[in-house]
């Protein structure tokens, strides 16, 4: 069984539909990215998956062993408040929030887990600075390692890259890449960034207007939707992200993946 | 201005300074607490929102004859509860929202203190007087400040989570809801107390002010929440001893103290800005 299986799903943005009939499924393992026009409903799919907001129809469900309250949530940046005072520690540590259940302090194990996300996520040196003072890329690092701690399974990110500059930005591929590879994390990622979409996830699940696509990387680039938003010439070319970063982690991927066409 | 030493007498001390200070420092450390959290999660005006409910709803129990705080305190907890789901839901907007719901229960009182002829009753808590709270009232204040502060502690760590991601703390599985609901409920209670000393005017303030000077000096939460107190609780001494000194209204006295506090913090932080850049 799929970790996240949706099928037939209606999603409504206030009192639009904007999607009907989308069916897609999450394995263990996967990097999916979820691409699409805006206002094609991505992020009411995001609140979906979350338990933020319920579907208008169809059928989401989890399994393998995976809880709604096991995915560590990236939030899109604005959604932050970039005002509030806190140090990065305060942040990571609150990412175990839920795992106090009815204890009402963090536990020493709870604080061994922040410092250890910290320590993956090459951010100790910042524990006790303010978190609203750090750059763009540093405070995507932090909200990593406080998703991280709240899970073990499956990471969703919302639009992580926007506002980071390509180096910013490939780099975070690159620690997304060893957190799936390296520790087994299952990643969800909503991006505007087709091209690198394609280069990174083992399967892309295209929503749009009028049309979906899920399936292989591989066969998004071959499918007429996929050739429309990549344009001819990705074949050729590298991404940009990819091709500024000369970051040893990011392996240049080329298609490929399971997954099947839906 | 006074002479204070031919005010303070033994016996004034004891019965009408000793538990005026006692309720007065455990009110002002519940509203700064209340207070970092409604600034955080922008929605100040709920505060004032409350005031205004709870001095309508003392107007109507005083006019027929009910016993004031024991009918003001649930309901202004339940009008917590409606307008934070009015801030969630309303089309209007939240600030919309609260203005209409508060000044409509506002203009009820009003109206039923006018029929009844209370003008001189009511206008205690428009404009609080904390030296005429009577030993039963400080009991009471106290009690109740004690509850807010031992939950706002137990629930620390959650408030936290709630005040600064809400999406993520109840993707994580956490009841936002229940802690949103908390906050209200704490903040309900400590307005209606607050409406006793400082007056429904003014209490609003003595949540805010503490709260935005202390997010002036601090970087850490904990250190936010920390500085509040100090500030309120010194705040709220330094105006009740000036206000004795110079014969001054002591809820208007302490929230000056606290402008005071605030233009110094804003001016230490713009300065701190300048020598960084």
């Amino acid at each position: 069984m799929a970790y996240i299986q949706c099928e037939n799903l209606t999603l409504r943005y206030e009192s639009l539909v904007v999607q009907q009939n989308l069916s897609f499924s999450v394995e263990k393992g996967d990097y999916l990215c979820i691409v699409g026009e805006n206002g094609s409903g991505k992020s009411t799919l995001v609140k979906c998956l979350l338990g933020l907001k319920q579907a208008d129809g169809g059928s989401l469900t989890f399994g393998d062993g995976l809880k709604r309250n096991e995915i560590g949530y990236l939030p899109q940046q604005s959604m932050i408040q970039r005002s509030f005072p806190a140090s990065v520690r305060e942040v990571v540590l609150s990412g175990c929030v839920s795992r106090t259940g009815l204890h009402p302090f963090y536990t020493k194990a709870d604080k061994a887990r922040a410092q250890e996300q910290m320590e993956c996520l090459n951010i100790t040196a910042l524990a006790d600075r303010c978190y609203r003072e750090l750059s763009g890329g540093q405070q995507q690092r932090v909200l990593l390692a406080r998703a991280l701690c709240a899970t073990k399974k499956l990471l969703l990110l919302d639009e992580p890259l926007t506002g980071l500059d390509p180096l910013v930005s490939a780099e975070l591929y690159g620690i997304l890449r060893h957190i799936h590879d390296d520790h087994g994390i299952t990643v969800i990622m909503v991006t505007h960034d087709v091209e690198c979409a394609v280069r990174h996830a083992k399967s892309i699940l295209h929503i749009g207007k009028n049309e979906n696509f899920f399936g292989s990387c591989e066969a998004y680039e071959h499918s007429p939707l996929g050739r429309r938003f990549l344009g001819d010439s990705i074949a050729q070319e590298q991404c940009t992200h990819c091709e500024q970063s000369r970051h040893p982690h990011i392996p240049i991927r080329h298609g490929g993946g399971k997954g099947a066409q839906a | 201005m006074n002479d204070l030493a031919a005010i303070l007498t033994p016996e004034y001390i004891s019965v009408i300074l000793l538990p005026a200070l006692i309720a007065g420092v455990a009110v002002s450390l519940c509203a700064s607490l209340l207070g970092v959290s409604l600034v955080l999660k922008r929605c100040s005006m709920i505060g004032d929102g409350l005031s205004h409910v709870g001095y309508g709803t003392l107007c109507i129990a005083i006019a027929l004859g009910w016993a004031p705080m024991k009918v003001t305190i649930p309901v202004v907890i339940l009008a917590a509860y409606i307008l934070l789901r009015l801030s969630e839901n309303s089309r209007l907007g939240g600030d919309t929202a609260i203005a209409l719901f508060s000044t409509s229960a506002l203009a009820l009182g009003i109206l039923a203190s006018s029929k009844a002829n209370l003008t001189t009753d009511v206008s205690h808590y428009m404009f609080g007087s904390i030296l005429a709270m009577t030993r039963s009232d400080v009991i009471f204040s106290v009690v109740l400040s004690i509850c807010v502060l031992l939950v706002y502690l137990l629930f620390y760590d959650k408030i936290f989570a709630v005040t600064f991601d809400e999406n993520f703390a109840r993707a994580t599985g956490l009841n936002v809801r229940f802690y949103n609901l908390l906050i209200a409920v704490l903040t309900a209670v400590t307005v209606v107390l607050g409406m006793m000393m400082m007056g429904a005017l003014l209490i609003s303030s003595l949540m805010i002010f503490p709260a935005v000077t202390a997010m002036r000096l601090n970087k850490r939460f904990r250190g936010v929440v920390l500085t509040a107190v100090i500030v309120s609780v010194s705040c709220f001494l330094t105006g009740l001893v000036l206000s004795l000194w110079l014969d001054t209204a002591v809820g208007a006295s302490v929230i000056l103290m606290n402008l005071l506090v605030f233009a110094v913090s804003s001016a230490i932080s713009v300065l701190r800005g300048v020598r960084r850049a």
